[in-house]
């Protein structure tokens, strides 16, 4: 699947069963990012297909 | 499934139940209102300040305050949005701070630290080589307090969640500053002064992350921005340590404010007999502990490193 990480605005293909093994396989704390699936916010636990595009969202914003 | 209402959830809780977008905002709203209640944080017929920002905090926070004005009339809001003049960052929150505030008929007051102190916080940031954090913690916490001296404002709230709160507690237990320490807590200070709107935090129980999702799902802002300042700061260090430690053992958060919480009360005891007994400035009439206050203390800095600064600094504050 096609993975777009905002903070460090990079594009990646990769799979992953659900959206918490995802961020496993990336190395990112679940408490530091919101996922997005086709512009829906999605939980962790939610299953991922291959055919999605997920953007990961950083909660950190400000100073 | 969302554990409420069976559909599609969007968000899992730190317990781990499964909220659909309109069951999250939902607990999201009821979380700030019984904070807001449980810590008196309103009155009423109050002038309230708040400070915002245009990020996800401030404005989740203004919102929910709106909403509540909306339903007290005699409540007014009265957000504040300091510009520190940071190049690539700031423009974008205050555009969607302005496009809120537009939208709700709520009127924006916009104090700057280039009208204020001369510079912008990029251009002191060359002329004094200090670090741009304490730059603009000093600045933006006087020019916060002198505009709601100004606008008669009884106490402001402020965008600060349960993350923030947790890296201050740590900040100065590791520093160590514990005297400062007993100025946090869902209401702030440790003495009340008629200068000084002492501040409020509804949002102190809410993770970041709520906080995030929350925004997002409300549409605030679509664009991500973080201040080009924020890497170099101590407290962006023990927000990833905090971040990786809860990753590993969830709860750790919750665990730092429950105890601070119940520690609070000895804190605020101590230092209350401690010489914190606030003054007003000699020079600026802010309330503050020392003689000259440190916004007043900066600015002669500024005075003196002008005479060795560059023509093309010097010339900015012509």
């Amino acid at each position: 699947m096609q993975v777009y990480l905002v903070r460090e605005r990079k594009k990646l293909n990769i799979t992953a069963p659900d959206a918490s093994t995802l961020l496993k396989k990336l190395n990112i704390p679940e408490t530091t990012v919101l996922v997005i699936r086709n512009r829906q916010l999605i939980d962790e636990q939610t299953k991922l297909s291959k055919k999605d595009k997920i953007t990961i969202f950083p909660v950190v914003s400000g100073g | 499934m969302c554990k409420n209402c069976k559909t599609n959830p969007v968000f899992a809780l730190h317990s781990g139940a499964r909220l659909c977008s309109s069951c999250f905002l939902d607990y999201f709203e009821r979380k700030v209102k019984k904070t807001i209640k449980a810590y008196k944080m309103l009155d009423s017929t109050d002038k309230i300040g708040i400070a915002i920002s245009g990020g996800k905090d401030s404005l989740a926070l203004l919102h929910i305050l709106n909403a509540i004005a909306l339903q007290q009339r005699s409540l007014s809001l009265h957000p504040i949005l300091i510009d520190e003049g940071i190049k690539n960052y700031r423009e974008h929150t205050i555009k969607d701070a302005k496009a809120y505030c537009k939208k709700n008929n709520i009127p924006l007051t916009i104090a700057s630290f280039k009208k204020e102190f001369g510079f912008t916080l990029d251009k002191l940031t060359k002329l004094l080589k200090d670090n741009p954090c304490t730059i603009c913690g000093i600045f933006r916490r006087h020019l916060l307090n002198k505009t709601a001296h100004k606008l008669k404002l009884s106490r402001i709230a402020t965008g600060h969640n349960l993350d923030d709160e947790c890296q201050s507690i740590l900040m100065n237990y590791f520093k160590p500053n514990l005297e400062l320490s007993a100025r946090l807590g869902p209401i702030t200070g440790i003495i009340r002064h008629p200068s000084f709107a002492y501040r409020i935090k509804p949002l102190y129980f809410m993770h970041e992350k709520e906080t995030a999702a929350y925004a997002l799902i409300k549409k605030f802002s679509g664009k991500f921005v973080e201040c080009p300042y924020s890497k170099e700061s101590y407290r962006s260090k023990l927000r990833d340590m905090l971040n990786n430690f809860e990753a590993q053992f969830p709860g750790t958060k919750e665990g730092i404010i429950s105890s601070f919480l119940a520690l609070l009360p000895l804190l605020k005891e101590k230092y209350k007999t401690a010489g914190t007994e606030l003054k007003l400035c000699r020079h600026c009439k802010e309330p503050c502990t020392l003689e000259i206050c440190s916004a007043c203390k900066l600015k002669e800095k500024i005075k003196g490193s002008l005479k060795y600064a560059k023509p093309k600094l010097r010339a900015v504050h012509k």
